[in-house]
């Protein structure tokens, strides 16, 4: 793996920790299973682009696209809070509907961003090589993001949000508004994924419908590659879990576009990264059974 | 810890394969060509396909004094940037992207690697480039742009007496604008008028053509998705006001356009390797223009051009790809 590939995957993995963040609070939080960042990862992608495209501030078009975002995940939290419609349908809803939406944000499929001012513009050209610089300025909004977080999850309304997801009706004899913490749970997920569309954007210079396939799965697979590898029961933890379970894989995936030196095609991309994210899962629970075991077999254990 | 342990192996192992099989052969000479698709589909595997071919014919022979790397993005573009970073970080000698989307990641990951792009529709908009004929900077390379000046020599080769052409569009389908534009600039090089009708939805359609009787002496429907959808209707009017309709796309030749030309994306391939083989060579991508892809597939249906009141002249259906509504 080449320098400028290994800070590639890393850049790329920190620009989707945002999404795995997102999908942490929505799915392991809320216990809620949302696929609406599907349509709003491509969302973020699409409004911070028309307004880089009409000048505004690449900073205010990040924040535009992370409310953009939050307001996709409140359509989706009406639909299931207000109108009784399931989780997991209601999110499918608003994320084939923001297909539509994005064409209209966009006014077209594709919209290109090479020769436009990014959040990333001031950083280039101060002596550190462009594949450094990038990971670096998407590292530190997003220690910010984690940083921020763990400090509102760990505030009173944060604490009532995750009393909601754990037990809803218990939340509720104590008080907690639940409705509304699943309302702030889902537009904040959304809101990062919103964000996380406008970085990745601005880091490969364009906007383009297709950008959210698979945004779910990708995020899901963070979660619990973080979790196998950062078993924390502490908040900032988990989150910094999710940060370093999206960087591990981007690196399964590069490792995977490397596999042709042993024989396989590049059609075999997908069929790679999924063993290399299986293993992960997998080998883990195997050394806790050996050593579980280790203890009955007393020869063994000399 | 073991994941992050396996991971680090792997990687490391990856490393080894990787780099160290190239510099072996970079002794005798041989050159590195990556190429990346977003997905994989017949266009684009034939686009590929055709890249090799032309390299081939240029005497850069993959296996042995040329290494072709290939990736595909399988529609997901955040691989398709990672993609473009593996392929900045391995240093090849010419990057080939195919599609706008991995075209446009590569061009974020390189400032400085010799960049072909192919299958663009449009370099300009997709800022690749600055302009057509002098890039600038690593970049070149094909557009895929339907060629009009083709099909306006082959609507006055079938109509040669037509001195106005209509055209039916949805001004708010972008595709369509940069298509009646391309159209106007050609007319006019060969002494033709324009007349353009406007279809915002589908049912304009018919009513639109009906306004271009007596106005325009045939037809161009561009790559136009509201009119395309609705192109029965417009081939009804045209069958009974005898005006030829002509279409920007080989597809709806079957529907009942007189002609059309259109790619086979193996030559598109061909034509960008042939730039690809130039790059290597050792010409700047930035001094070589863009290139618009040569059509090369020709469908004529004679039927519905009798029924639209014109003769396909014999030169035309002989040198035709396709003869379709027999």
């Amino acid at each position: 793996m080449t320098e400028i590939a290994l800070f590639g995957a890393i850049e790329i993995g920190l620009v989707y920790a945002l999404v795995a963040i997102g999908v942490y609070l929505s799915f392991r939080i809320l216990d809620f299973p949302d696929l609406t960042v599907d349509g709003s990862f491509p969302l973020g992608a699409a409004v911070c682009a028309v307004l880089l495209i009409a000048g505004v501030n690449p900073w205010l078009a990040s924040l535009a696209a992370a409310l953009a975002g939050a307001v996709a995940g409140l359509v989706t939290a009406t639909l299931n809070v207000r109108f009784k419609i399931l989780h997991l349908l209601a999110s499918i809803l608003t994320m084939i509907a923001l297909f539509s939406v994005n064409l209209r944000v966009m006014g077209r499929p594709n919209v290109a961003l090479l020769m436009q001012d990014t959040v990333l513009t001031p950083f280039y050209g101060l002596g550190i090589p462009d594949h450094i610089v990038r990971p670096l300025v998407v590292g530190l909004i997003v220690a910010a993001v984690v940083l921020l977080l763990a400090r509102f999850l760990s505030s009173e309304f944060g604490l009532a949000m995750r009393a909601t997801g754990v037990n809803a009706r218990m939340a509720r004899a104590q008080g907690v508004d639940t409705d509304a913490h699943v309302y702030a749970g889902i537009a904040l997920s959304n809101g990062l994924t919103g964000l996380a569309g406008a970085l990745f954007a601005q880091t490969n210079g364009f906007a383009d419908v297709t950008t959210g396939i698979g945004t779910i799965v990708v995020g899901l697979a963070a979660v619990i590659v973080g979790e196998t590898v950062l078993p924390a029961r502490a908040l900032a933890l988990a989150l910094i879990g999710c940060v370093a379970g999206s960087i591990l894989y981007r690196l399964a995936v590069q490792v995977a576009l490397s596999a042709d030196s042993i024989g396989l095609q590049a059609s075999d991309l997908n069929l790679v990264t999924a063993l290399l994210v299986a293993v992960a899962l997998i080998l883990p629970r195997l050394k806790a059974k050996a050593s579980r075991g280790a203890p009955r077999n007393p020869s063994a254990a000399k | 810890m073991s994941f992050t342990r396996l991971l680090c192996a792997a990687a490391a192992l990856a490393a080894f394969v990787g780099p160290f099989a190239a510099p072996v052969e970079a002794l005798a000479q041989s050159k590195t060509v990556a190429i990346t698709a977003i997905v994989q589909h017949p266009a684009l595997d034939a686009t590929r396909d055709g890249v090799v071919e032309a390299l081939k014919d240029a005497g850069f022979v993959q296996g042995q004094n040329l290494k072709v790397e290939y990736q595909s993005a399988q529609g997901n573009p955040a691989t398709a940037a990672q993609i473009a970073r593996q392929f900045a970080g391995s240093r090849p000698d010419v990057i080939v992207p195919i599609s706008t989307p991995s075209a446009q990641a590569v061009a974020a990951a390189t400032r400085d690697i010799p960049v072909v792009f192919t299958a663009v529709t449009d370099p300009i908009s997709a800022q690749m480039v600055k302009s057509m004929d002098k890039p600038g900077a690593n970049i070149t390379g094909l557009s895929d742009m339907a060629p009009v000046a083709e099909h306006v020599a082959l609507i006055r080769e079938i109509v040669p007496q037509a001195k106005r052409i209509g055209v039916l569009y949805n001004p708010g389908e972008p595709n369509s604008v940069v298509l009646v534009k391309a159209l106007k600039d050609e007319a006019a090089k060969a002494g033709l008028s324009v007349v353009e009708a406007s279809v915002p939805k589908s049912s304009d359609a018919q009513p639109a053509v009906r306004s271009l009787v007596g106005k325009a002496d045939a037809v161009y429907i561009p790559l136009d998705n509201t009119v395309v959808s609705a192109l029965e209707s417009v081939i009804a009017v045209g069958q009974q006001a005898k005006l030829p309709i002509f279409s920007a796309d080989t597809d709806s030749v079957a529907r009942g356009t007189v002609a059309s030309i259109g790619f086979d994306y193996f030559q598109v391939g061909k034509q960008t390797g042939a730039i690809v083989a130039r790059v290597l060579k050792g010409e700047k991508p930035g001094d070589l223009p863009v290139e618009l892809a040569r059509g090369t597939d020709l469908f004529v249906n004679p039927k519905s051009a009798a029924a639209m009141g014109v003769t396909l002249p014999d030169a035309v259906v002989k040198r035709a790809t396709k003869v379709v509504g027999q």
